[in-house]
């Protein structure tokens, strides 16, 4: 069995004084596509915002291809190939929809993601590229905000809520962009309130419950009684 | 004859207000930070052209090729070194540092430089001037004006229209995204606090070369950065060109008036916009 490219061992994250995540431990394979799903507040947000390095940690409390990165500043995580979708969006509102592409290439990775490709996979945004980013609807919003990821090249992009406000038929034709997306051999960690669709488009899930793993498994052999119980803590 | 000529000294006289202006509105814009040591900023670049034009014999534009390095130098270290530390949610740690900052500079130039007025020597380009039409045009205030409106125009060009520049409003808009987008915050403020001394840099030789300077005369020249900037409008950098000439030229005005009434008619002038627009004249479209 290969070494996992993403290693998270007991991690403890604190926002001041509100200790977010208990000892949580989860990994990722390389190419591989997981699922965290959880109630509000159950910590997922504060596990993608630490593996982005947005929140500081323990260094050795998560690792990347065997390297502790658990201190690195966000822009040093970003350089290694790790991009985050942000809850939210938090598209540029200054810059265009074609600059807020640009500046998430920025970063110099070779790869097979760049302006052309990701108009090919999001062809709406092309003819929205000299838009202001605050003029679009929130479905194209959502793809020029996972447009803006992909750019970096990433070996692992982080999803986070990504269907969170937007019409069904939009989550469809975002979800259904996915396959596209880590066909590359890009893994994913994908954080979903819907669990259906989260258990759909993945391999493996986590289930976190008040900042730690109450249940993981294959997505396909979890049974919706288990997560239920996992889920809401009954 | 005179009311004519007064506005055109006046438009001129604002291109220098702008060049005060355009580093506080440009670090203004990029990380929200008040820089209460920036008229000092300027004496210091007035100071170092003092000594690298007597030391290596130049001309105190030619000593510009020095001085304009070594103030981005000097911005980028006080940012990285200093200012960084006092970045955060409120505004008011940077506002107190620079205030401790302008107290050091002033002090620190007295120390070394004396509170003898000092002037840089251009010499005949002081007096060299241009007639038209019955109206005189020194040639100085025309190359600070027309270095003005390039330099604006160079810094309006760089914010839409270069990576830097987008790294620039990336930051400004979302720190942290931007921080995910592999910008360091710390490098990029630093780099936008090196940019505004360069200009300072060079606001701060003109001021050298127009008048004479002493170590405590950057307190105006903040003021007059500041009107300029809330003249025009906080974030838009034509707008501070347009409110360092606003300025001016209300200053001229008020000169021709009476001559006591000159720096009256500029704060006035000031007061009034910032009473009926008080988001100034040209206030920046999304906020």
């Amino acid at each position: 069995m290969p070494e996992p490219i993403l290693q998270i061992e007991n991690l403890d994250a604190h926002y001041g004084d509100f200790q977010a995540l208990y000892g949580l431990s989860a990994h990722l394979d390389q190419g591989e596509v997981v699922a965290m799903i959880g109630a509000n507040g159950a910590g997922k947000t504060t596990l993608m915002r630490s593996v982005a390095g947005l929140l500081r940690n323990r260094p050795e409390a998560i690792r990347w291809k065997g390297q502790a990165i658990g201190r690195l500043r966000a822009d040093q995580v970003a350089a290694l190939g790790i991009a985050l979708v942000p809850e939210g969006r938090l598209l540029f509102p200054s810059l265009s929809v074609e600059e807020n592409l640009i500046i998430g290439g920025q970063i110099g990775r070779r790869g097979p993601w760049s302006l052309d490709s990701v108009y090919r996979l999001f062809p709406v945004l092309k003819e929205r590229r000299h838009q202001q980013s605050t003029s679009l609807s929130g479905g194209q919003q959502q793809m020029v905000a996972i447009g803006r990821a992909l750019m970096a090249n990433p070996e692992l992009i982080l999803m986070d809520e990504i269907s969170l406000g937007l019409a069904p038929v939009i989550i469809r034709q975002i979800y259904d962009a996915l396959p596209g997306i880590v066909g590359e051999g890009m893994a994913a960690l994908i954080v979903e309130q819907d669990i259906a669709k989260a258990l759909s488009v993945t391999r493996r899930v986590y289930c976190l419950q008040e900042g730690r793993v109450a249940l993981q498994g294959a997505s396909a052999s979890l049974s919706r009684e288990e997560i239920s119980r996992a889920y809401f803590g009954m | 004859m005179d009311w004519a000529n007064a506005v055109i000294q006046g438009t001129l006289l604002g291109g220098l207000y702008a060049l005060f202006a355009a580093g506080l509105s440009l670090i203004f814009g990029v990380m929200r930070l008040v820089n209460i040591a920036h008229g000092d900023l300027i004496v210091l670049a007035a100071y170092l052209g003092l000594t690298v034009s007597t030391a290596l014999g130049l001309h105190p534009l030619a000593a510009l090729a020095l001085v304009v390095p070594a103030m981005f130098a000097i911005g980028y270290a006080l940012q990285r070194v200093i200012l960084n530390r006092t970045m955060g949610g409120d505004i008011l740690p940077p506002l107190l540092v620079t205030f401790g900052l302008s107290i050091i500079l002033q002090n620190g130039l007295l120390t070394v430089y004396s509170a003898d007025p000092q002037k840089l020597q251009a010499g005949g380009l002081e007096t060299a001037s241009i007639s038209a039409g019955g109206l005189t045009v020194g040639v100085l205030p025309l190359i600070v004006f027309v270095t003005a409106v390039a330099i604006i125009g160079g810094l309006q060009w760089m914010f839409y229209r270069t990576a830097l520049g987008r790294a620039f409003r990336a930051t400004s808009d979302r720190q942290d995204v931007a921080q995910l987008m592999g910008l360091n915050r710390a490098h990029v403020f630093g780099l936008a606090m090196g940019l505004s001394l360069a200009v300072t840099a060079v606001a701060g030789i003109f001021l050298g070369v127009r008048t004479s300077f002493d170590p405590a005369v950057g307190g105006s020249r903040l003021i007059f950065g500041f009107e300029a900037v809330i003249i025009g409008g906080l974030g838009n950098l034509w707008g501070t060109l347009a409110g360092g000439i606003i300025l001016g030229v209300s200053q001229a005005i008020g000169g021709q008036i009476h001559p006591g009434l000159q720096l009256l008619a500029g704060h006035i002038v000031f007061l009034v916009i910032l009473a009926v627009r008080p988001r100034g004249l040209f206030p920046k479209m999304e906020d």
